[in-house]
């Protein structure tokens, strides 16, 4: 069945606390025993640059963002209008007026006059606010109102306020949340916040009535539930983990998972260093790995761009415990700092020259990434070879309701371990071994030293280009692959969802997986047909086995990725030799809304197009639900 | 058991041309650390890429060969990841001053608590004598085509401004001089470079062994005085970083070799101490993280 949901959206200039007030109604949605899924889009900048967050609230989980909006909350004009005034010659968007859904809503700064005539459009209920007014009359218990103008960052409030009224949403709950971010010497300004949101929660109801026909009511709180950002979930992941030390160099969209490891770090003792630059970054890494340490890098597409000589450097010396974290952008190069793309696929499979061996995982949500960033570490240790985790912008900022992490089973396994004999000259870093894995050993352990060496090496780990040597450590090295993808469970490697017998079977991989989950559900009741999921997760090394027979006996196979040419069907083509008929794709730097999805299918499976590709609702028409 | 200098050797053959003075620096810091008296497991070294790169497969410690120009980066990451480890980087002026410069300021401005010794002899001698960073403009090394185009890095004078706490030149063959600055840089908390004029006697027909025990003389022996005595001073430190700079700039007739400047200063090590209660030992001792709850993040979220 179709979920029942509401979506709501503001938007205003970055700088302006379109987050803070988003967070805030998130978190007191969440509290309120509701699901949530909310997003931010923003610009490479500062102060001043159009950035909108969504939220979609519902009763049942939801796992990604729809099209349509019932009530928009504008901070600007450009939220409703585009950018024209700032770029005449080449607008970059129209602003989101025409995302609202007929009959939907939008609060907007009753400043800006009448703006009937510029909406184009008479089936809008229109809730214009005095932003300044409400801000003044806050102030007023105060004593400040005179000063109303220095305190426009509160026009958020104003929005936020005005959204509970309309939504007819719990007050109170509210009011908690925005008293815990205000704390000690900064609760002053909670009780400013909370007058305006309270000013501004009577004036709508008593202005506008109680008629929004989209009403967000609370339910029971429910204490197995948490409100997660993507980069926490990695974070508590490497934690969990045992993390010991994670260097980064700034890059969007990573940093922010870099930041919260250090401001948690004197409670978890782990170091974390800002490096020159995202070589320094991987290097120290690999450092720290061969010290004994679990260690971690996290960057976007350009910094990971600079890491290849250090990947194949942890690979060569067999570095224990090294993960690297992905976070993808959209590319090339410098390409949108901001936005998510899966483009980087081809990339981690092949991180630097030479061949080596390495395992690539691509959570698909951030439950999976929590889950994933813990494992990785395991992999790390047990096959000693770097371990990449691709994960995007996308998931980074994804802010979800989800069931508290259930870490009880999660076990640290280091791998396999030199026992010291006493004997010197004993120990071989590089031994070969039937499995492929060379004990290894904490430096500074008694009796033992070791060496190693980016050069081909001899099972001691000294420099040789001897024929022999080569083969063997090649051999032993790729050895450790094999052993991987025997030992890792196939429910890490790739998850059928739904029933293995459906008519249609989608394919897609990362963070594509809510769109699709929650698209499944409109599609079934879209035409009676009968759909499943495959959703891969391990790259490499790819579960070509399974992965071609399920392919080979699906009737109708639809690829789903978010990007420009297909990189798992290539992958999967080059694996499996199965060609995906139908490629559904995105590149705009945005990622799937379920309607997107459940229109890809559509045109895959009614007009049997090949390659179908999908602009945002920010730049086109909503897809109406055909189920709606 | 008392260590001897043996115990720091390997069996594995030593390939450097007949009369480089990398044997020097070799035997110099085996030497040190017997005098040190370090357990050979716990002190580890690290190396770039090049001639000088193949230093820790001689020496009886834990040896790790890196990368062209990262052996920095590596080492420290190796040393905050296991504190209590001895860490010494090797590399050539190419990788330091060349690809791995940037690694150079920043190791300065880190001050993480180990040794730096490069082998500068202004060739890249493993391909076979190519300009390095550290060759004069317009000189001509006998397997150059033609002069070389542009200026010498002063390595002294870059360490000053990127924050080295402790700076010494020395010299390849006289290895008891470069034995002590080694002792020194070891025992000094923070991160220590030590410049080695070593001559390549195959590529660099310039710099030769003649050209520099003609011309090297050495500080300490003409009541230079290189320490700040007052750390909190900042004067002290502009004045004793002016002096260096002046010697550094000495390289006519007369080319000093000794301890040119330094100071103590808190290391990162002291930074992370004051912000990490529990950190100081290895962090690859996984007892303490075995034991992490994430229950208090968690409940943030809730």
């Amino acid at each position: 069945m179709p979920k029942r949901f509401v979506s709501w959206m503001i938007g205003g200039p970055q700088g302006s606390g379109i987050n803070v007030a988003a967070e805030t109604l998130a978190k007191a949605f969440s509290r309120g025993g509701l699901y949530v899924f909310a997003n931010i889009e923003y610009h490479s900048n500062i102060m001043g640059k159009h950035s909108y967050y969504r939220i979609r609230v519902s009763e049942e989980p939801v796992h990604a963002p729809v099209d349509e909006v019932h009530l928009l909350a504008a901070l600007d004009e450009e939220t409703l209008f585009g950018d024209h005034h700032h770029n005449p010659e080449f607008p970059t968007h129209h602003g989101h007026v025409h995302e609202v859904v007929p009959g939907g809503g939008i609060i907007y700064d009753a400043d800006l006059g009448d703006i009937r005539a510029r909406l184009k459009r008479d089936d809008l209920r229109l809730y214009p606010v005095p932003y300044f007014e409400m801000i003044r009359r806050a102030l007023e218990p105060f004593g400040k109102a005179s000063e109303y103008r220095q305190y426009d960052i509160m026009r958020n409030t104003v929005a936020l306020g005005a959204t509970l009224a309309v939504l007819d949403y719990d007050f109170d709950l509210v009011a908690e949340v925005i008293r815990e971010q205000f704390k000690g010497r900064r609760a002053r300004l909670a009780d400013l916040n909370i007058q305006a949101l309270r000013v501004t929660y009577d004036y709508v109801h008593e202005r506008f009535g109680n008629d929004f026909p989209w009403k967000v009511r609370r339910r029971e709180r429910r204490a197995d539930q948490i409100l997660i950002r993507g980069v926490q979930a990695v974070a508590m992941g490497k934690l969990q983990a045992g993390l010991g030390l994670q260097t980064y160099y700034p890059i969007s969209p990573a940093t922010d998972e870099s930041t919260y490891l250090e401001s948690v770090q004197s409670q978890y003792n782990v170091v974390v260093i800002q490096t020159e630059d995202e070589i320094s970054a991987i290097n120290m890494a690999v450092g720290a790995a061969h010290a004994g340490a679990r260690a971690a890098t996290s960057t976007a597409g350009p910094g990971f761009a600079l890491m290849p000589e250090g990947i194949g450097f942890a690979a060569i010396t067999e570095a224990p415990g090294l993960v690297i974290f992905l976070y993808q952008r959209g590319g090339p190069s410098t390409g949108l700092p901001t936005r998510t793309e899966q483009a980087d696929l081809g990339f981690a499979l092949h991180p630097a020259h030479g061949e080596f061996p390495h395992l690539v995982i691509a959570p698909g949500d951030v439950v999976e990434a929590f889950y994933d960033s813990f494992e990785a570490f395991n992999w790390a240790d047990r096959y000693q070879m770097p371990v990449i985790v691709l994960l995007d912008k996308y998931l980074a900022t994804s802010y979800i309701t989800v069931p508290r992490f259930d870490t009880r089973h999660l076990v640290i396994d280091r791998g396999v371990r030199y026992q010291p004999t006493g004997q010197p000259d004993g120990y071989l870093r590089h031994a070969v071994t039937e499995s492929g894995i060379s004990p290894w050993v904490v430096p500074g352990t008694e009796g033992v030293v070791f060496w190693t060496t980016t050069d081909e090496h001899n099972p001691k780990g000294h420099i040789s280009e001897g024929v022999i040597h080569r083969v063997e450590q090649m051999d032993k090295r790729m050895r450790k692959l094999e052993l991987a993808a025997r030992e890792i469970p196939e429910g890490k490697k790739f998850t059928l969802h739904g029933p293995a017998d459906a008519q249609v079977t989608l394919v897609g991989w990362g963070t594509t997986k809510g769109a699709i989950l929650d698209a499944m559900e409109e599609l079934a009741a879209l035409n009676g047909l009968t759909f499943n999921f495959l959703q891969i997760r391990m790259m490499r090394p790819f579960p070509a086995e399974p992965v071609g027979a399920i392919l080979r006996r699906a009737r109708r196979v639809i690829l789903i990725e978010n990007n420009y040419s297909g990189q798992l069907g290539n992958l999967i083509r080059e694996m499996t030799g199965f060609q995906i008929p139908h490629r559904v794709l995105k590149y705009d730097g945005r990622p799937f809304s379920v309607n997107e999805v459940v229109e890809g299918v559509r045109r895959a499976l009614e007009d049997n197009e090949e390659r179908i590709v999908m602009i945002s609702s920010e730049a086109r028409e909503v897809i109406p639900w055909p189920t709606r | 058991m008392a260590y001897t200098v043996k115990d720091y050797k390997t069996e594995v053959w030593v390939d450097w041309c007949p009369g480089c003075g990398d044997f020097g620096i070799l035997n110099a810091l085996q030497q040190a650390l017997a005098a040190l008296q370090i357990p050979p497991h716990k002190v580890a070294v690290f190396s770039g890429i090049g001639c000088s790169g193949k230093t820790p497969h001689y020496i009886g410690a834990y040896g790790i060969h890196t990368l062209h120009g990262r052996v920095l980066p590596t080492a420290t990451g190796f040393k905050l990841a296991n504190p209590e480890m001895t860490v010494i980087a090797v590399g050539g002026d190419g990788d330091g001053y060349g690809i791995g410069a940037g690694y150079f300021l920043a190791a300065g401005r880190r001050n993480v608590d180990l040794t730096y010794i490069v082998f500068n002899n202004g060739v890249y001698g493993l391909t076979k004598g190519q300009a390095s960073p550290t060759l004069p403009k317009g000189v001509q090394t006998k397997s150059l085509p033609e002069p070389n185009l542009m200026e010498a890095l002063n390595p002294i004078a870059v360490a000053l401004g990127a924050g080295y706490t402790f700076i010494a030149r020395g010299y390849a063959y006289d290895v008891r001089h470069l034995r002590d600055l080694i002792v020194a840089a070891i025992q000094h908390r923070g991160t220590a470079l030590i410049d080695v004029l070593q001559p390549c006697p195959t590529y660099n027909n310039i710099y030769t062994r003649e050209y520099y025990n003609a011309r090297i003389y050495k500080l300490e022996e003409t009541g230079y005085d290189p320490v700040v005595h007052n750390p909190e001073d900042e004067k002290e430190i502009v004045e004793k970083k002016a002096q260096a700079l002046l010697k550094a700039y000495e390289n006519g007739d007369r080319i000093p070799i000794g301890i040119f400047y330094r100071v103590e200063r808190p290391t990162l090590e002291d930074e992370l101490a004051a912000r990490l209660p529990h950190w100081g030992k290895a962090l690859a001792d996984l007892e303490p993280i075995y034991r992490r709850d994430l229950t208090p993040l968690l409940d943030e979220l809730s």
